[in-house]
C-alpha cells in the first residue's frame, strides 16, 4: 500500500506516471523562465571569480617572472662581470710578467742578432789571391821544349808552384775551418733566438686567447645588459644545468655525511649515554654526532668563505685580510681537531663492535673458535680511522656546490613556481569555461524535458510575430 | 637581546627531547620447584638472550621461585646497565658470572610461589621507573601453596608486559590437555585483570626474539 501512495490512479501505474510527467512539465514549463535565470546567474556567479582568479593568477605569474628575470640578469650582470675581471686580471698578471721584460728582451735579441751579423761577415769567404805567376808560367810554357834551361826553369817554377799550392791550400783550409767554427759558434745563439722568439709567441698566443675570452664574455655581458631573450635563456639554462649538478654533489655530499655519522653515531654513546632520546626513535648521542658533522660543514664554509673562494656571507667580504687570515686558521685548526676526534671516535666504534662480539661469543651456546685475523683483521680499524680524518675536510668542499645550488635554486624555484602560477590560472581558465557551457548544458537539457509545452508555445506564437521575436532574444540570451 | 635569543633556542632544543622513558627493565622469574629444576639449562639460554640484546640504559634482574617468592633474598642477580657501551658490556659479564655461579646451586623448592614471585617482580620493575617493564615466567605455570601462604588476592601488574616462557606440559596435562589449557586461560585472565599491558606464552626457545618484542 505504502509503494503505491504515489499513483493517482490506482491500479495503474502507467497512466500515473503518464499524468505525473504532464503535470511535471507544465510546471517546469511555468518555471521556465526563472528557472533559465537562475542557471545563468549561477554561472556567472561561478564563471566570474574564476575569470577574475584566472587573470589575477596570470598577473602575479607575469610579475613573478619579471622578477625571477631581473634577478636573473642581476646575477648573471655580477658573474659575468666577475669573470671579465679574472680575464683582465690574467691579462694584466701576463702582460706585467712577460711584457715588463720586454724592452730587455728586445735588447737582448738585437745583441744577438748583431753578434749573429758580425759573426756571419767575419765568416764570409776570402777567395784566395789572384795568381798573378799564371801568366809568366804560361809564356815559359810557350817556349820551345827540348831547351834543357827552359826545362830546369819550368821545373823549378812546378816545385816553386807546388810548394806555394800547398801553403795557399793549408792556409786556404785553416781559414775554413776558422770559419766553419765561427758557423758553429752560431748554433747556441740561435737556439736562444729560437727559444725566445717561442716564448714571445706563446705569450701573445695567450694574450689572443685571452682577449678572445674577453671578447666573448663582453659579448655576453652586453647581451646581459641589454636584457635580452636570448641571454634570459642563456642564463636560465645554465642555472637549471648548475642546479642539477650541484643538487648531486650535495647528494654525494651527503652520502658521504651519512657515512661519517654511521662511523661516529655509535662511539659517541660513550660520551652522551646511550638512554638518553630526542624524539621516539633518536638517541641523543646521535643527534650530537650530527651535530658534529655539521659543526664540522660549518667549518669547512667559514674556511672556503675565509680564502674567498666562496661568498655565501656578505661580511666575509668585507672584512680586512688580517681577520681573514686568523678566521681561516682559527677554522681550520677546529676542522683538523675534529678530524681528529672522529678518527679517534672510528678506533673507538671498533673497539666497541668489538667488545659486543666478544660478550655475544662468550653469551653463544656453542662457543666458537676466535677468529684471529692478525694484520688483515686491523685494516678495516686502520680504514675507518682514515676515513673519520678524511671525511670532514672532504665535506669542508661541500660550502662551493651549496652555494651554487642556493643560487641556482632561486632561478630554478622562481621558474618552477611561475611555471604552477600559470597552471593554475590555466586550471581556473577552463573550470570557467566548463561552468559556462554547463550552464548552456543545462539550459538545453531544460528545454528538452519540456519540449511538448515549447511545441505548442511555438505552434501559438507562429500567429503572433511579436512573440516570436521575443522568443528568438530570449534564445539568444540563453546562448550568450 | 642576542644572548637571550640564543638562551630561547636553547631551551627549545631541550624541550623538544623526548619525555617517555626509553629504558627497558626485565624481571625474571625462575622456577625451581620440583622436577622444573633441571630446566634451568634452559634458563640459562634466556638469560644469556636477555644480556646480548639489553641495551646500555636497562635493567635486569633474575629471581627463583620458591615455597615463598615475595622476599628480595630470592633474586639471584639484578643489574642497571651503565648508559656507556662498554661498561654496560663489563656488568653483562659480570652478571653472567654470577648467574653461571648460583643458579646450577639452587635447591629445588617444594612448593611453587609464582603469584609472590610476580608481587616481588612487579615491586622492582616498578621502582627502576622504566618505561617498558616485562616479567617472564620461566615456568610451568602449576602454582603450589603450602597451606599458611595466601596469595588468593588481586595483584597490581600495571603496564607490565608478562610473558611466560617454556612452560612445559606435565604428565596430568597429558592425561587431560584441557587442564594445561586451563591453566593458561586462568593465569592469562588474572594476569589482564591484575592490569598488565600484554599476555604471552613463548614455549619455543628458538623464537625468543618474541620475549622483548613490543605488541
Amino acid at each position: 500500500m505504502t509503494s503505491q501512495h504515489w499513483m493517482l490512479v490506482p491500479q495503474n501505474p502507467a497512466l500515473s506516471v503518464l499524468i505525473l510527467l504532464a503535470l511535471a512539465m507544465l510546471f517546469l514549463y511555468a518555471a521556465r523562465t526563472p528557472m533559465h535565470t537562475l542557471i545563468r546567474s549561477s554561472a556567472r556567479a561561478l564563471v566570474g571569480p574564476l575569470r577574475l582568479g584566472a587573470r589575477s593568477l596570470v598577473a602575479t605569474a607575469n610579475a613573478i617572472a619579471c622578477r625571477n628575470k631581473a634577478v636573473l640578469l642581476a646575477y648573471g650582470r655580477r658573474e659575468t662581470g666577475q669573470r671579465i675581471e679574472r680575464e683582465f686580471e690574467r691579462v694584466g698578471a701576463l702582460v706585467t710578467r712577460e711584457l715588463q721584460g720586454y724592452p730587455a728582451l728586445q735588447r737582448k735579441l738585437l745583441d744577438e742578432i748583431t753578434r749573429v751579423e758580425e759573426d756571419y761577415r767575419k765568416c764570409g769567404e776570402v777567395p784566395p789571391p789572384p795568381p798573378e805567376w799564371v801568366e809568366a808560367v804560361a809564356a815559359m810554357a810557350s817556349v820551345k821544349s827540348g831547351n834543357e834551361m827552359v826545362q830546369r826553369v819550368l821545373d823549378e817554377v812546378r816545385r816553386s808552384v807546388d810548394a806555394i799550392h800547398d801553403k795557399a791550400l793549408a792556409e786556404y783550409r785553416k781559414s775554413c775551418e776558422s770559419r766553419h767554427r765561427i758557423l758553429e759558434g752560431f748554433m747556441p745563439f740561435w737556439r736562444s733566438l729560437d727559444k725566445t722568439l717561442g716564448r714571445v709567441d706563446r705569450n701573445i698566443s695567450a694574450l689572443q686567447a685571452s682577449a678572445t675570452a674577453v671578447d666573448a664574455h663582453m659579448q655576453r655581458y652586453e647581451q646581459i645588459v641589454a636584457a635580452t631573450d636570448r641571454a634570459e635563456h642563456e642564463l636560465t639554462v645554465s642555472a637549471f644545468t648548475q642546479f642539477a649538478i650541484s643538487l648531486l654533489v650535495v647528494l654525494v655530499a651527503a652520502g658521504g655525511a651519512f657515512i661519517n655519522f654511521k662511523l661516529i653515531a655509535l662511539p659517541m654513546s660513550e660520551m652522551v649515554g646511550a638512554g638518553d632520546y630526542i624524539t621516539g626513535t633518536l638517541r641523543t648521542s646521535e643527534v650530537a654526532a650530527l651535530v658534529i658533522i655539521l659543526v664540522e660543514a660549518s667549518m669547512g664554509v667559514f674556511l672556503l668563505e675565509a680564502l674567498r673562494i666562496t661568498h655565501l656571507f656578505p661580511r666575509f667580504a668585507n672584512l680586512g685580510d688580517h681577520v681573514r687570515r686568523r678566521i681561516f686558521w682559527v677554522a681550520l685548526t677546529l676542522l683538523v681537531t675534529l678530524a681528529g676526534v672522529e678518527a679517534a671516535l672510528a678506533l673507538m666504534r671498533d673497539m666497541l663492535i668489538a667488545d659486543k662480539q666478544a660478550l655475544l661469543q662468550s653469551l653463544a651456546t656453542v662457543p666458537q673458535p676466535a677468529v684471529t685475523d692478525g694484520w688483515v683483521g686491523r685494516i678495516p680499524t686502520a680504514g675507518q680511522m682514515v676515513l673519520g680524518f678524511m671525511l670532514p675536510f672532504a665535506l669542508a668542499f661541500v660550502a662551493i656546490p651549496l652555494e651554487s645550488l642556493i643560487h641556482a635554486s632561486r632561478t630554478v624555484g622562481g621558474v618552477l613556481l611561475a611555471g604552477l602560477v600559470r597552471a593554475s590560472a590555466f586550471g581556473l581558465r577552463l573550470a570557467s569555461n566548463l561552468a559556462r557551457h554547463a550552464s548552456r548544458v543545462a539550459i538545453a537539457v531544460y528545454d528538452v524535458a519540456i519540449v511538448l509545452p515549447l511545441l505548442v508555445e511555438r505552434a501559438v506564437a507562429a500567429k503572433s510575430p511579436r512573440r516570436m521575436t521575443d522568443d528568438i532574444e530570449d534564445a539568444e540570451e540563453t546562448h550568450a | 637581546m642576542r644572548r637571550l635569543l640564543v638562551l630561547a633556542g636553547a631551551f627549545l632544543l631541550l624541550s623538544c627531547g623526548d619525555s617517555r622513558d626509553h629504558r627497558h627493565a626485565v624481571y625474571l622469574l625462575v622456577d625451581t620447584s620440583g622436577t622444573y629444576a633441571q630446566e634451568s639449562a634452559k634458563a640459562q639460554l634466556i638469560i644469556n638472550y636477555l644480556l646480548g640484546t639489553l641495551q646500555p640504559g636497562d635493567s635486569l634482574a633474575v629471581a627463583r621461585v620458591e615455597s615463598r617468592s615475595f622476599s628480595e633474598k630470592d633474586i639471584i642477580a639484578r643489574a642497571t646497565f651503565d648508559t656507556r657501551p662498554s661498561q654496560a658490556n663489563a656488568q653483562k659479564r659480570a652478571f653472567r658470572d654470577r648467574i653461571d655461579a648460583n643458579l646450577k646451586s639452587i635447591a629445588p623448592s617444594r612448593y611453587t610461589d609464582i603469584t609472590g614471585g610476580m608481587i616481588q617482580g612487579a615491586e622492582y620493575l616498578n621502582e627502576t621507573g622504566a618505561g617498558r617493564k616485562t616479567l617472564i615466567v620461566f615456568s610451568d605455570m602449576q602454582e603450589e601453596l603450602d597451606k599458611v601462604t595466601r596469595r588468593n588476592f588481586p595483584i597490581n601488574l600495571k603496564d607490565i608486559r608478562v610473558v611466560a616462557v617454556n612452560v612445559v606440559k606435565l604428565n596430568t596435562d597429558n592425561v587431560d590437555p584441557r587442564r594445561y589449557l586451563g591453566r593458561l586461560e586462568d593465569w592469562k585472565k588474572r594476569v589482564e585483570a591484575a592490569g598488565a599491558s600484554e599476555w604471552r606464552v613463548i614455549n619455543d626457545l628458538e623464537r625468543l626474539d618474541a620475549l622483548l618484542a613490543r605488541s
